[in-house]
């Protein structure tokens, strides 16, 4: 691996806790986040007094001044490093390797990654936003599913990508969350079934879009030698790191076909010395079924407008060329945005996932914001 | 008026988007024009996007445009739409560049458009607020 990065596989994710998925009536994000942080740590067998970073993604529910300080007096701390980080969805994955860098440049030595959600039963208050003070109200252009509705439909028409192969990575999603004794829906998808599910802003159905779910999940980072100070059982080698800003709104984006997922996957690639060809599973963010098939384009899994023909015929299923979301994604395991991806993948290369690839040892894992707005890209590996 | 849970959201005026909703209501639909480098853009902004310059003047949109993608919304996100279901949204790029969301209007099925089909401009009333809207050219 000449080309990788020198900080390739210095750090490793020690730890990883989440909650239960689904509705956790009564109980707030700081509590949830208590919960996982508390397994996290029991999991990389590490004392809390050994934590000195607190990273925590803002609650997408409700935004909060000072969570993370808030956090850190629910669980007793006083990190060195400690915050709130806001770019949406990918939040989490950058947090990790603003995390990694932080442990390189000697700032912290070992840290936590920690998101929770209540959108189920607490508030949606940020989830019932419309778009833009512009007058676009006027129009009736509400909610995230029409943003990414906006693009399926720009994608169809340029590339002729259809309905069903949307469908397809519903099924795939549905279909690994079902064998998921964690997955908040556990229900199998045909894709007759998806044919006939509700539109919702059309061209996506129900079906295309993500759960909302109550939930946390949280990861422990340290360097790769502190782990083995520390003799933790299963760490698992981050291999190399990524982002991209679209940031333009989806109205007035120029290309809506195009996003910064591939310059965030290649960052993350040529870090690790890796291309897609060496990648055994992947976890890629499915808010929207569009996104996925996006994010498998932008990555190099298949040409930009051929995601539509790469998905179909089983391809992303366990047992096809490339198993996709094998946990089940935000579609299935839990809609809470992005850690459990990486949860997943951290399974699958300690080798205990539920639906294990057999002999995976390279996992890339994306995680986005907003309407495609933000990306990143992690390689997790062997 | 009084805003209800039902009406449709108006939009929030300011000093700089003002001179657009003033202009719409009179008939004319406008976009910014930066005097520095002479891209144009909307929604109204205080400075230009690409040159960050703060110089810039109002122009007017032939109205000839584009349809660059849409949806058809079968759930209500806001009660004042719940009875117009299905209705679409569409973005659309004018001819002079700017992108803006709007409907289409003078069609029978929205499932029967084409991206990049070309628009014109119809001027329309919302709740007391004049909007842009476009029908196939």
């Amino acid at each position: 691996m000449s080309t990788a990065n020198k900080l390739s596989g210095k750090a490793v994710i020690a730890g990883i806790g989440h909650t239960a998925f689904g509705k956790h009536p009564g109980r707030g994000t700081v509590s949830l986040n208590v919960e996982a942080i508390r397994k996290a740590l029991a999991d990389a067998g590490v004392e809390k007094s050994q934590v000195d970073g607190l990273l925590v993604k803002a609650p997408t529910s409700k935004f909060e001044m000072m969570y993370a300080q808030k956090l850190a007096e629910a669980l007793g701390m006083v990190p060195r490093i400690g915050g709130v980080y806001d770019h949406g969805g990918a939040s989490n994955i950058s947090m990790i390797s603003y995390a990694t860098m932080a442990i390189e440049a000697g700032q912290c030595d070992i840290a936590i990654v920690a998101l929770a959600d209540n959108p189920a039963t607490g508030t949606r208050q940020a989830y019932e936003k419309s778009y833009g003070d512009d007058g676009s109200g006027l129009y009736g252009w509400f909610g995230t599913p029409a943003g990414y509705a906006m693009i399926a439909r720009r994608h169809m028409g340029e590339f002729g990508t259809t309905s069903d192969q949307l469908g397809a990575i519903a099924v795939a999603c549905r279909k690994h969350g079902a064998a998921n004794p964690h997955a908040q829906l556990r229900k199998p998808l045909t894709l007759q079934q998806y044919r006939e599910s509700r539109l919702i802003a059309a061209p996506l159905r129900r079906d295309d879009c993500c759960l909302v779910s109550d939930g946390a999940a949280a990861v422990v980072i340290m360097s790769a030698q502190r782990a083995k100070e520390l003799g933790v059982a299963k760490p698992i080698p981050i291999l190399g790191f990524g982002q991209g800003q679209t940031s333009w709104d989806v109205a007035l984006r120029a290309d809506l076909t195009s996003t910064a997922a591939g310059v965030s996957a290649q960052t993350a690639f040529a870090m690790a010395g890796l291309t897609p060809a060496d990648i055994d599973v992947a976890q890629i963010y499915d808010c929207f079924t569009i996104a996925a098939l996006m994010t498998l384009e932008a990555y190099g899994f298949c040409a930009k407008g051929q995601g539509g023909h790469f998905v179909a015929d089983g391809r992303i299923e366990i047992g096809g060329a490339l198993p996709v979301n094998t946990a089940g994604g935000l579609l299935s395991e839990t809609g809470m945005p992005g850690l459990q991806l990486v949860i997943e993948g951290v399974r699958q290369m300690r080798g205990d996932a539920v639906s294990q690839v057999r002999g995976a040892a390279k996992c890339a894992i994306s995680n986005q914001g907003g309407i495609m707005h933000t990306h990143s890209t992690l390689i997790l590996g062997n | 008026m009084q805003a209800t849970a039902e009406s449709v959201p108006a939009p929030e005026r300011d000093a700089i988007n003002g001179p657009y909703w003033d202009a719409l209501a009179a008939g004319c639909l406008s976009f910014q024009r930066c005097d520095c480098c002479a891209k144009a853009w909307l929604p109204a902004r205080s400075e230009c996007p690409h040159c960050l310059q703060d110089r810039w003047h109002w122009e007017k949109a032939e109205g000839g445009a584009r349809l660059v993608s849409w949806v058809v919304y079968h759930i209500a996100y806001h009660p004042a739409f719940a009875n117009r279901l299905p209705y679409n949204v569409a973005v659309v790029e004018l001819d002079q560049g700017p992108r803006m969301i709007s409907n289409v209007v003078q069609i029978d099925d929205p499932e029967r458009l084409v991206i990049d089909q070309r628009l014109r401009l119809v001027f329309e009333d919302e709740g007391g607020t004049a909007v842009a809207r476009f029908a196939p050219a």
